[in-house]
């Protein structure tokens, strides 16, 4: 078979094979819907509750708390909308940061079309968003606080417990788009202050479509779809039942396996980063260096562009992203590289690896051996480099 | 569909096998065309002789297509006469390669202005007019003082 190696698990992971064995009774056999009455679709509701139950300890919650919704930018979107549109009377500004994901910035967005008024935070060279000033950022009118859990291009931790406390000091409601940590990392919502919470199923092995949202039971925010009284009336849909147990599945998963995955992906996330910035000249290690997700490794190559990176990586097996334009469908590179400060050409030429804990350090040798050969080919094409030799040979 | 699905077989071609990387020694015209904020920069060399191409290469920071349009436009310039060589459009870049992804269109554009960038330096050092052929337009670089503001 020919060479694959998959590198981009924080775009999507592969289903557990648990995950899929759970989920497919839900199709099969009991494909009863879980709102209806006779005892055929009491097996439907049985597993969802007991999927929340799943949830609600992870994250040390209460099940009446964790809402199944479509994926985590529904329930980003319903988060900020439905807490926007709850606290309109009492205010209208918002705080979010600069390195969010779409889901929330585009959303923010939309509601700044609608009356809001957003701050959208700086973060520091690492990414790293300062509590201090997330502070001086509230206003008497400010309703709601939307800081990421860490980041999904970078991996940077956010400092969500002082951010949460901050929040609360204030009386603001506090969310976090915890869509890259949950089941990476652990999540304890009171003590780390979170009001609202927003987390993906197949970002841990779980099913496509299928996401959660945590919100605290104090506070008040209306539906985001409307039409049924599935979640609580907060919920409209028929149950994604299969989903829900898959979500459900992956998270009991992921709880058991945490502590030895990070230990292993940490480990070998810092081998290819080392191997990498001492391998490859010009190169840059973007995020935090340690504060950062197990499994995220993103660096700059100056003088390469991504697409070229990722097309030639591809013709290898390899899977991987980048935040250049080119491949964001735009003409600008990722809105998180240049917060933390990137040129635009620098922020061009990055690259993303997101390990799983089935990657092997065989693996991560011959995607480094790869890149080598790759960087140096594409830095012989490029007018960049060039010049840069010129000028560095004093020579112009 | 993933983009490179979407890139045809000549465009892979001519990303994976460039023709004419690579720089001249004194060329007759070199162009450097694009900027680094939009991902995409195109450096031309042309070595002309009796008013013909006799040769061309390229170097190119940017994204597939826009390694393959350098590609296929020294390709397309190697032989002509400067006229001919101006009349090379972004069109017929893209019909050579069979066309490119509708986001990818731009680049064709690079390697059009690539090549008059080329040829309106070689008409200035010889002190050549030739009709049609307009001064290029120059980009800032914004690295350099990124990389002295770094510690």
């Amino acid at each position: 078979m020919d060479k694959f190696i998959y590198l981009d698990n924080a775009a999507t992971t592969a289903t557990e094979p648990a995950v899929f064995e759970a989920m497919k009774p839900y199709f099969e056999e009991y494909y009863g819907n879980a709102a209806s009455i006779y005892r055929f679709a009491g097996k439907s509701t049985m597993a969802i509750d007991r999927a929340r139950q799943t949830v609600a300890d992870f994250l040390g919650a209460k099940p009446g708390e964790i809402y199944f919704t479509g994926g985590g930018s529904e329930s980003d979107n319903w988060a900020l909308k439905a807490t926007a549109f709850a606290g309109r009377d009492k205010g209208k500004h918002i705080i979010t940061s600069k390195i969010e994901h779409h889901a929330v910035l585009h959303t923010c967005e939309f509601l700044e079309k609608n009356g809001f008024e957003v701050t959208y935070l700086d973060v520091d060279e690492n990414g790293v968003v300062h509590p201090e000033e997330l502070e001086k950022a509230i206003r008497p009118d400010t309703i709601l606080i939307s800081i990421m859990f860490a980041n999904n291009e970078i991996g940077t931790i956010e400092p969500i417990r002082e951010i949460g406390k901050i929040a609360h000091e204030h009386g603001i409601i506090f969310h976090t788009d915890a869509v890259q940590a949950y089941g990476h990392l652990p999540i304890r919502v009171d003590e780390m202050n979170i009001d609202i919470l927003s987390a993906s199923g197949h970002k841990i092995g779980g099913p496509k479509g299928v996401g959660i949202m945590y919100l605290r039971d104090t506070v008040r925010i209306g539906a985001f779809i409307h039409g049924g009284a599935q979640e609580r009336g907060r919920r409209a849909g028929t149950h994604n039942t299969p989903g829900i147990v898959g979500f459900g599945k992956a998270t009991e998963i992921a709880e058991d396996r945490m502590a030895v995955n990070i230990r292993k992906e940490t480990e070998l996330r810092d081998y290819l980063i080392r191997r990498v910035l001492e391998e490859i000249p010009y190169t840059r290690l973007n995020g935090h260096r340690t504060n950062r997700l197990p499994n995220n490794a993103n660096f700059s190559f100056r003088f390469v562009e991504g697409e070229s990176l990722l097309i030639l990586l591809d013709q290898k097996g390899i899977c991987a992203s980048s935040g250049s334009a080119c491949t964001s469908g735009s003409l600008d590179p990722s809105h998180v590289l240049l917060a933390i400060g990137l040129p635009h050409e620098i922020a061009h030429g990055s690259l993303r690896l997101t390990l799983s804990a089935e990657t092997t350090k065989e693996e991560i040798d011959y995607v480094v051996e790869e890149l080598k050969a790759m960087i140096e080919r594409l830095r012989s094409m490029s007018p960049l480099y060039e010049d840069f030799v010129k000028e560095n040979r004093g020579v112009k | 569909m993933s983009q490179v699905m979407e890139y045809s077989e000549k465009v892979m071609d001519h990303f994976t096998n460039p023709r004419n990387v690579g720089e001249i020694e004194n060329a007759s015209g070199v162009g450097t065309v694009g900027n680094a904020k939009c991902g995409d920069i195109m450096r031309m060399y042309l070595e002309i002789k009796d008013g013909v191409v006799i040769d061309a290469k390229f170097k190119t920071f940017g994204c597939g297509a826009a390694v393959a349009t350098s590609s296929m436009a020294t390709e397309l310039v190697k032989g002509k006469t400067v006229e001919e060589a101006l009349l090379v459009t972004n069109k017929a870049v893209m019909e050579a390669l069979d066309g490119l992804p509708p986001v990818k269109v731009h680049c064709s554009l690079l390697a059009e202005e690539a090549i008059h960038a080329a040829l309106w330096d070689y008409a200035e050092k010889n002190g050549i007019t030739v009709p049609g052929l307009k001064p290029p337009v120059k980009d800032i670089d914004e690295t350099e003082e990124f990389y002295k503001t770094e510690s």
